[in-house]
């Protein structure tokens, strides 16, 4: 295992996480606030793609380009929270779950019959489209960088908002204990909306920004969703912090396994072609064994919101 | 989650319709669905429905009774499955081993992914069967040995002591109808005894269940065995059907469908989630028909149906009994 390939993989391992960050921030608030899970998160991820890959060509530019798809994706965020999620918040989890569920196929579908079934692709802006020289013979393209860089903007940026601002102030407060923010007088309901909404929008973000590097796809979303909510979990439901480290450990350990389990366990002595059959299947496993582990010992994540 | 209170009486015994005439109805439609629609399609289409109604039926023994929301019990349908399949591949086809190994490696899945999950809950106990879910796809798909993602493929249907007795479809037919009978028979009396009381009552109030002196725990763990035998039990049979199985058995999308038929038929009624994985089962078939599209019309559907329809069919049918 060079190092070259060890640089390169833990950057798009950084990517990842960034990625899933963008997606667990919003989960993980609407989850700690309402203590309501929504399955359909993933969906607002490959909305967001899928818009980008509207309003790119279509505007011509992409910064314009993302600015449709951002503010759209956050129409679309609101409009299912007053359609859908609001009829499910004094409900058990098991209908959150099942109508959200529900919401998945229709969206997945949806995008089918708007955009087709078939992958689609999204440029990126001229100006980020090269690579750069990042250590002696190591190339990266400078548009993964600036998705790991534009994530950890946003990841500094929601902190601000949530440790220094009054908005931010009820959000934790609302983690910690919504009735008791609802009995001093906050509307909770409309506290909820606004961070459903700009967590729609974030996990839009997330989509739009990855759409250049991926190819954008209906179904796209699902499999991150399980993702995300395996890094809300490892990070305790409602806390920021705890998505925050959790996606980029979990970034990392899924993307640094994928490309290193079959040398690991050659190291550890298995014998190649036994390496090969069972690397990928403890790669793709590691995530949820870590998830497993996490809530062996700590049943409520590593930093959890309520206490 | 906070404990809810709840009034200190026993839940009045469900109406003698629902109780009697309900079950006896779906079983002799189910009876004479061969002697009216003899073509394969549908004998296969309703072979199916019956096959997930037993998947559906084992769920509702955690999720009706013990409260315990398992997003990864199509795990359970791939174990049962590839253990026949695995074998098959090995020259073991008869089903007197089959499909035992099949009912006991799905019991020892749910042992030890049991044993683990159920030290956590609400949320979190939703999001570990997930997971766990998620990593017998995983396993299904780095099985290069067995087909890896295209799945692999059996020959012909298990043999019963020798015999190619269920490779006539409605003899598989009715193997399977009475499959779901037995399953059916067996979980109406565990529910019903004191093992069943045990766990409704750590469904409605844990506290008071361990003041008295039983360990929750243990109980749930023993249902949740119970129920991936069960599910398992359908795997076997369903690899039976087609004659093949693949990873996409257990996809995540496949438990949130059984979730689906057991808050549609109705949670904890046993009959419910029968007539809910049968109807489910149809209407996809149905729909699929209309429009590859179709999805767009369940969706919303199930929608309305976690919105709406509390109780699910079952108690719309025997509305006002109750």
């Amino acid at each position: 295992m060079s190092s070259t390939l060890l640089i390169i993989q833990t950057l798009n391992g950084l990517q990842l996480g960034v990625l899933l960050f963008l997606i667990a921030a919003g989960l993980t608030l609407v989850f700690g606030v309402m203590d309501f899970i929504n399955l359909a998160h993933g969906v607002q991820y490959m909305l967001g793609a899928y818009l980008a890959a509207m309003f790119v060509p279509l505007t011509g530019s992409f910064v314009l380009g993302l600015i449709l798809a951002l503010a759209t994706a956050l129409l679309v965020g609101l409009l299912l929270e007053v359609v859908v999620m609001r009829h499910l918040y004094d409900r058990d989890h098991l209908e959150q779950v099942l109508a959200t569920f529900g919401l998945i196929l229709f969206l997945n579908e949806g995008v089918k019959i708007i955009w087709g079934a078939a992958p689609l692709q999204v440029p990126m802006p001229q100006a980020l489209s090269g690579t750069i020289r990042i250590a002696d013979g190591v190339l990266y393209p400078v548009w993964r960088l600036a998705i790991i860089g534009s994530g950890l903007a946003v990841a500094v940026g929601l902190w601000l908002v949530v440790t220094k601002t009054r908005v931010g102030m009820l959000i934790r407060a609302g983690a910690t204990n919504a009735p008791m923010v609802s009995a001093l007088g906050v509307d909770i309901r409309r506290l909820f909306m606004i961070v459903f909404g700009f967590g729609a929008m974030l996990a839009g973000f997330a989509g739009a920004m990855a759409a250049p590097v991926l190819s954008v796809e209906p179904g796209m979303g699902d499999n991150l969703l399980i993702l995300a909510f395996v890094v809300i979990v490892i990070g305790g439901i409602g806390s920021i912090r705890g998505a925050f480290i959790g996606a980029l450990l979990v970034g990392l350990v899924d993307t640094l396994l994928r490309s290193f389990s079959v040398d690991l366990l050659r190291l550890g002595g298995l014998s190649p072609s036994d390496a090969r059959t069972i690397g990928p299947a403890i790669a793709s496993m590691s995530i949820y064994i870590l998830m497993a582990a996490v809530l062996f010992f700590r049943p409520t994540g590593l930093f959890p919101a309520k206490g | 989650m906070a404990e809810t209170p709840v009034p200190p009486v026993m839940p009045a015994a469900p109406p003698l319709w629902r109780r009697i005439w309900l079950p006896v109805l779906v079983f002799a439609l189910l009876a004479i669905v061969p002697l009216i629609w003899g073509e394969r399609f549908i004998l296969g289409l309703v072979t199916r429905a019956m096959i997930m109604a037993i998947a559906a039926l084992s769920l509702d023994l955690i999720l009706g009774y013990g409260a315990l929301v398992s997003f990864g019990h199509a795990a359970f349908l791939g174990i049962g499955a590839y253990a026949v399949a695995i074998l098959f591949s090995h020259d073991i086809v008869d089903a007197s081993i089959a499909f035992p190994v099949a009912i006991l490696a799905g019991a020892l899945f749910a042992l030890v992914t049991g044993a683990i999950s159920l030290k956590t809950r609400g949320v979190y106990f939703i999001m570990i069967t997930l997971a766990f879910g998620q990593m017998a796809l995983f396993t299904a798909t780095s099985l290069s040995a067995y087909g890896g993602d295209d799945g692999l493929r059996m020959f012909h249907r298990s043999e019963v002591f020798g015999s190619r007795l269920l490779a006539n479809d409605t003899t598989f037919y009715f193997v399977v109808l009475g499959t779901l009978l037995g399953c059916f028979l067996l979980l109406k009396a565990i529910v019903a005894s004191r093992f069943g009381r045990v766990l409704r009552g750590a469904k409605e109030n844990e506290r008071r269940m361990r003041a008295l002196g039983f360990d929750p725990f243990l109980y749930r763990l023993a249902a949740y065995v119970l129920a991936g035998a069960i599910c398992a039990l359908a795997g076997a049979l369903f690899a039976n059907l087609g004659m093949f199985v693949a990873p996409a058995y257990m996809t995540w999308q496949r438990s949130g469908e059984f979730i689906a038929m057991v808050v549609l038929g109705g949670m904890g009624t046993l009959i419910g989630p029968i007539i809910g994985g049968i109807g489910v089962t149809l209407v996809e078939e149905w729909l699929a028909q209309i429009t590859q599209h179709w999805k767009v019309i369940f969706g919303p559907m199930v929608i309305l149906v976690a919105i709406f329809a509390r109780g699910g069919i079952v108690k719309l049918l025997t509305r006002g009994d109750r």
